[in-house]
């Protein structure tokens, strides 16, 4: 039977209501008495010289405050980068400023050149248009080799060029890898590309800067995940704010999956702006301004090598990956394709030596940073797409090719330095295998033939690191920041409670599934559980929410403070039966001492805490409130087996998806259902990259996929229902849930399943295509079927 | 500047409107009806949708001055007389047809104005249906079978959960 409530139960979530009823908090929602608005006038080249910008005119137009350039930013600090990477000979990657404003030269179209603060935002836009740029064009490099090929143009003059890092991973292992290469028995070799994309959270990024005189306290309302990151780095390293003279708020966030992770300009310019006008200035990016300013995501350029013996068996893996910085490094781009790329290269396969070299290119391109998945749907890509492609040159079944390689024992050290703590893969492709019914695929395929279709079946597995992460070996590894989580449990005098986290929900249900935790270890109902976040001013320093770490890291930290919390209530308990403490136990919402009848009931221990009249004083302190920082030993691995079924019209090159199945084990889940809708929505997400999304440049640095008019987001008739299951349950075992996080899982696990079955099905209309890159639009299947 | 008059919600409304003033900024700015969301700048995305005279309406293509004089019911006005949800966003709440809330809006008028000419839709014709209406978060699976459930249709067969 399922639960209806605590833990593993499927509760409706309790912030549909106001979503659904039109009373949500979002950022673009806040106005601030005498608010002035921003208008961003943003470069329209992709390189040039900034010779001089006459703002006297736009100064002038009704309504105008003031007009901001980068002079008026001297002084003040860049946009940091959170994460430095060593390279290969071990020299620290080369770090170009990043201002706020651009001064001296423009990067990417989309930068930042003035900005205008009027009364009303039609003013301030008005305003811009009379502003006149004198800008000499330079030539802008785009495509990654090019940018690093001798002689290129430099995006940044000050350094030596234009290759941010060369990373070797695992270095001392290259010999070792090239030597196993050298002895093979088959080597299966593949050049992809892995898409750039733009996250496209519903919500278009908003800031709104305040500023109060008479105490010198600037708040910014933005829509973040994670609040106290934007609250350091904008305060410490670019306005020179200290934490308690500086509060980030970030209410209801209408989607992120990575856009809304990094500090950008646009938090620090209100912010700054406010102070210096003395009134809140507010800006609400447009949807063409979040295509040239929302960090980008993937972008790589990859060759991957796998090497086999003669039994098939994996003994060696390669590769070699172009990742697109952009112009600038955002927050944590530096970290996207080494750290979360290159530890996941191992895959769910035993192979025993791995090598993955990664060159970070800049380019006169939107910054790029983590989306959805972050490295790891990169790496899934090259590793599913490889052993795909070998099975089909060995002429063996790829799934068996797969298990064969599989690792069945646990805990598991991979060659790139980490270490799989629980995992089932034949479970899980056990189960996928239950949910497809392969043996009727023969059929199928003959029924679209039959129709004049191809049909194609593609199966992969995926791995992930998630609940990032233990702070001292991400600090070894260049993050400049712990990536702890903490959360403060305060009980009320009547025994409800309020749960403040450094997590940030925007849009995955942690106010109904946190308090599902508590509500179980208490054995109270989960109406009264209350969740604040997205505060600084009333939440403890939390790291926020990405990289699939909610639960399994602030869920963590809950459950550390609610256990203190418990410990306390049961002295507490103990002295009002005039038992011992070690005789008590909770259950039910009540505590009792063991072998008695003797009960107390929750809310009258917390009440005596409060009111602590009959009260263990010269033990214990009256009040109910305890905090947690819970940093995680390891990475959490969530893994799983996705298959994907397509039908090519060969007319016209379209692919349709007739099926997807995910079958995922992520540990223990909290809510079930909230967890299939987060897979739901990452397989949309991993099925837009494979079959119609791209962020196009031309050679000029112009972006060609400015809108939705150009840039294909998925819709719901391109898009099948999907079959997802998470009946597989290893638990992880190093946080007290057992939990994994399943966030980002569906967006790494499905690009491959795609492609797999688009080359299954055009190899079975006897096209000679065995790789098509994403995404696969009618043209470009068309094209391989044609040439 | 133009007064407009409609009515909002069964509610009068007036205001002065710039001529280039959307029904979507009218409404958010000047009413503070701030359930209508704006989520592109090209018409695309759907998160605007309110209705005009019974007819489903992108409020951010139509300027606030055609609308003087229509009735405009947005999603604040969705609810029953009483407070609760109604058959729709109940089942958008029953069946997770919803994550950040922020297309959710638009995804509820839209779902309605279908129901009212199409009381009983196929799956094939809620998700053609819902092409002007863009989600990030739910890949549309629960948006499907909520609208489906809201119709009275069984959603059994639809998977998951």
């Amino acid at each position: 039977m399922p639960k209806d409530s605590g833990i593993g139960a499927s509760t409706k979530r309790r912030e549909d209501i106001r979503f659904l009823t039109g009373q949500g908090n979002y950022t673009d929602d806040i106005n601030i008495a005498g608010q002035a608005h921003v208008y961003f006038l943003r470069s329209d080249i992709a390189h040039g010289t900034i010779n001089s910008i006459d703002t006297s005119a736009a100064a002038a137009m009704p309504g105008v405050v003031r007009v901001f350039t980068g002079a008026d930013f001297e002084g003040v600090g860049g946009i940091p980068c959170g994460w430095q990477v060593t390279d290969r000979h071990g020299e620290p990657m080369q770090e170009p400023a990043h201002p706020v404003i651009a001064q001296g030269k423009v990067r990417h179209v989309g930068e930042i050149v003035a900005a205008v603060v009027a009364d009303s935002l039609s003013q301030a836009r008005d305003a811009a248009e009379a502003i006149v740029l004198d800008i000499t064009d330079l030539p802008a490099v785009v495509d990654m080799k090019a940018a690093v090929a001798e002689g290129a143009t430099k995006v940044h003059d000050d350094l030596t060029s234009n290759l941010c890092y060369d990373w070797g991973f695992v270095e001392e292992n290259k010999g070792a890898v090239d030597e196993a290469f050298a002895n093979a028995a088959h080597v299966t070799t593949l050049e992809l590309v892995n898409n750039r994309l733009v996250a496209n959270p519903m919500e278009p990024r908003v800031a709104v800067g305040d500023y109060t005189r008479h105490n010198d306290e600037s708040t910014l309302y933005t829509t973040s995940q994670n609040p106290h990151v934007i609250r350091l780095l904008m305060g410490a390293f670019v306005l020179g704010i200290p934490e308690h003279k500086l509060r980030v708020v970030a209410p209801d966030v209408g989607g992120g999956f990575g856009a809304k992770i990094f500090h950008y300009a646009e938090e620090a310019f209100c912010t700054f702006a406010a102070k210096a006008c003395n009134r809140a200035v507010k800006w609400t990016s447009s949807r063409s301004e979040a295509f040239m300013s929302d960090a980008h995501g993937r972008d790589h350029v990859s060759k991957i090598e796998l090497a086999l013996d003669a039994e098939n068996n994996f003994t060696a893996l390669r590769t070699e990956t172009y990742a697109n910085m952009g112009a600038y490094l955002s927050t944590f781009a530096p970290s996207v394709p080494t750290w979360l790329h290159g530890t996941l290269m191992a895959g769910n396969y035993k192979t025993p030596l791995i090598y993955v070299n990664v060159k970070a290119v800049f380019t006169n391109t939107v910054p790029v940073d983590a989306y959805r998945g972050a490295g790891r749907p990169e790496a899934t890509y090259q590793l599913e797409r490889v052993v795909d492609k070998a099975a089909r040159e060995l002429g063996v079944d790829p799934v068996a090719l797969r298990r064969q390689n599989f690792v069945t024992e646990f805990p598991y050290e991979t060659p790139v330095a980490v270490a799989y703590d629980t995992g089932d893969y034949h479970a899980t492709m056990d189960q996928l295998e239950s949910m497809i019914d392969r043996e009727g695929f023969a059929a199928r395929r003959a029924a679209s033939e039959a129709n004049g279709k191809l049909r194609g079946l593609g199966v992969n597995c995926y791995i992930e690191a998630c609940g990032i992460a233990p702070s001292n070996l991400v600090g070894q590894l260049g993050a400049r920041a712990g990536l702890y989580e903490s959360a403060t449990v305060r009980v009320n005098a009547t025994g409800g409670l309020v749960v403040m986290t450094g997590s940030h929900s925007h849009g995955q249900g942690h106010e109904t599934s946190f308090p599902q935790v508590i509500a179980e270890m208490i054995g109270i109902d989960e109406s009264m559980v209350e969740i604040v976040h997205g505060d600084t001013a009333n939440t403890p320093m939390g790291m926020g929410t990405y990289g699939s770490r909610s639960i399994a890291v602030g869920g963590s930290a809950m459950v550390r403070a609610a256990e203190k919390i418990i410990a306390k209530t049961k002295k507490i308990a103990a002295h009002l039966m005039e038992a011992s403490e070690a005789d008590i136990e909770l259950k039910d919402g009540a505590f009792s001492v063991a072998g008695t009848d003797k009960s107390v009931a929750w809310g009258d221990v917390c009440l005596a805490a409060y009111v602590p009249h009959n009260y263990p004083l010269e033990d214990i302190e009256p009040g109910l409130e305890e905090t947690a920082f819970y940093d995680p030993a390891n990475f959490t691995y969530p893994s799983g087996a996705y298959a994907c079924e397509v039908e090519i019209d060969p007319e016209t090159g379209k692919v349709t998806i007739e099926s997807f199945a995910a079958a995922d084990d992520f540990g223990n889940v909290i809510n079930p259902m909230i967890v299939e809708g987060q897979v739901h929505g990452g397989l949309a997400q991993g099925i837009g990259q494979a079959l119609l999304e791209a962020c196009a440049y031309d050679e000029n640095g112009q972006l060609l996929t400015g809108s939705y008019m150009d840039y294909a987001m998925p819709r719901a008739d391109d898009l099948p229902n999907y079959q997802v299951d998470h009946s597989c349950v290893t638990p992880c075992t190093h946080n007290p849930l057992g939990v994994k996080g399943c966030g980002e899982a569906g967006a790494i696990g499905s690009p491959p399943a795609v492609i797999n079955a688009v080359v299954d099905a055009l190899q079975s209309g006897g096209h000679a295509v065995d790789h098509i890159d994403m995404p696969v639009s009618p043209s470009r299947v068309w094209s391989a079927m044609n040439s | 500047m133009a007064k407009v008059n409609m009515t909002v919600n069964g509610s009068p409304a007036s205001g002065d409107v710039e001529g280039r003033t959307l029904l979507a900024s009218f409404l958010r700015d000047q009413l503070h009806l701030t359930g209508t969301h704006v989520g592109c700048d090209t018409s695309q995305c759907g998160a605007c949708v309110v209705h005009v005279n019974g007819e489903a309406v992108k409020s951010c293509t139509m300027l606030a001055a055609e609308a003087d004089g229509a009735e405009v019911t947005t999603v604040e006005g969705m609810a029953n007389a009483d407070g609760s949800l109604n058959v729709i966003q109940q089942a958008f709440q029953d069946h997770h047809g919803l994550q950040c809330g922020f297309c959710t809006p638009g995804m509820v008028m839209s779902a309605a104005a279908l129901l009212k000419e199409n009381p009983k839709p196929t799956e094939a014709e809620v998700r053609t249906y819902l092409e002007g209406n863009i989600c990030r978060c739910t890949g549309y699976h629960n948006i499907v079978k909520a609208i489906m459930a809201a119709s009275g249709q069984d959603v059994g067969a639809i998977a998951a959960e």
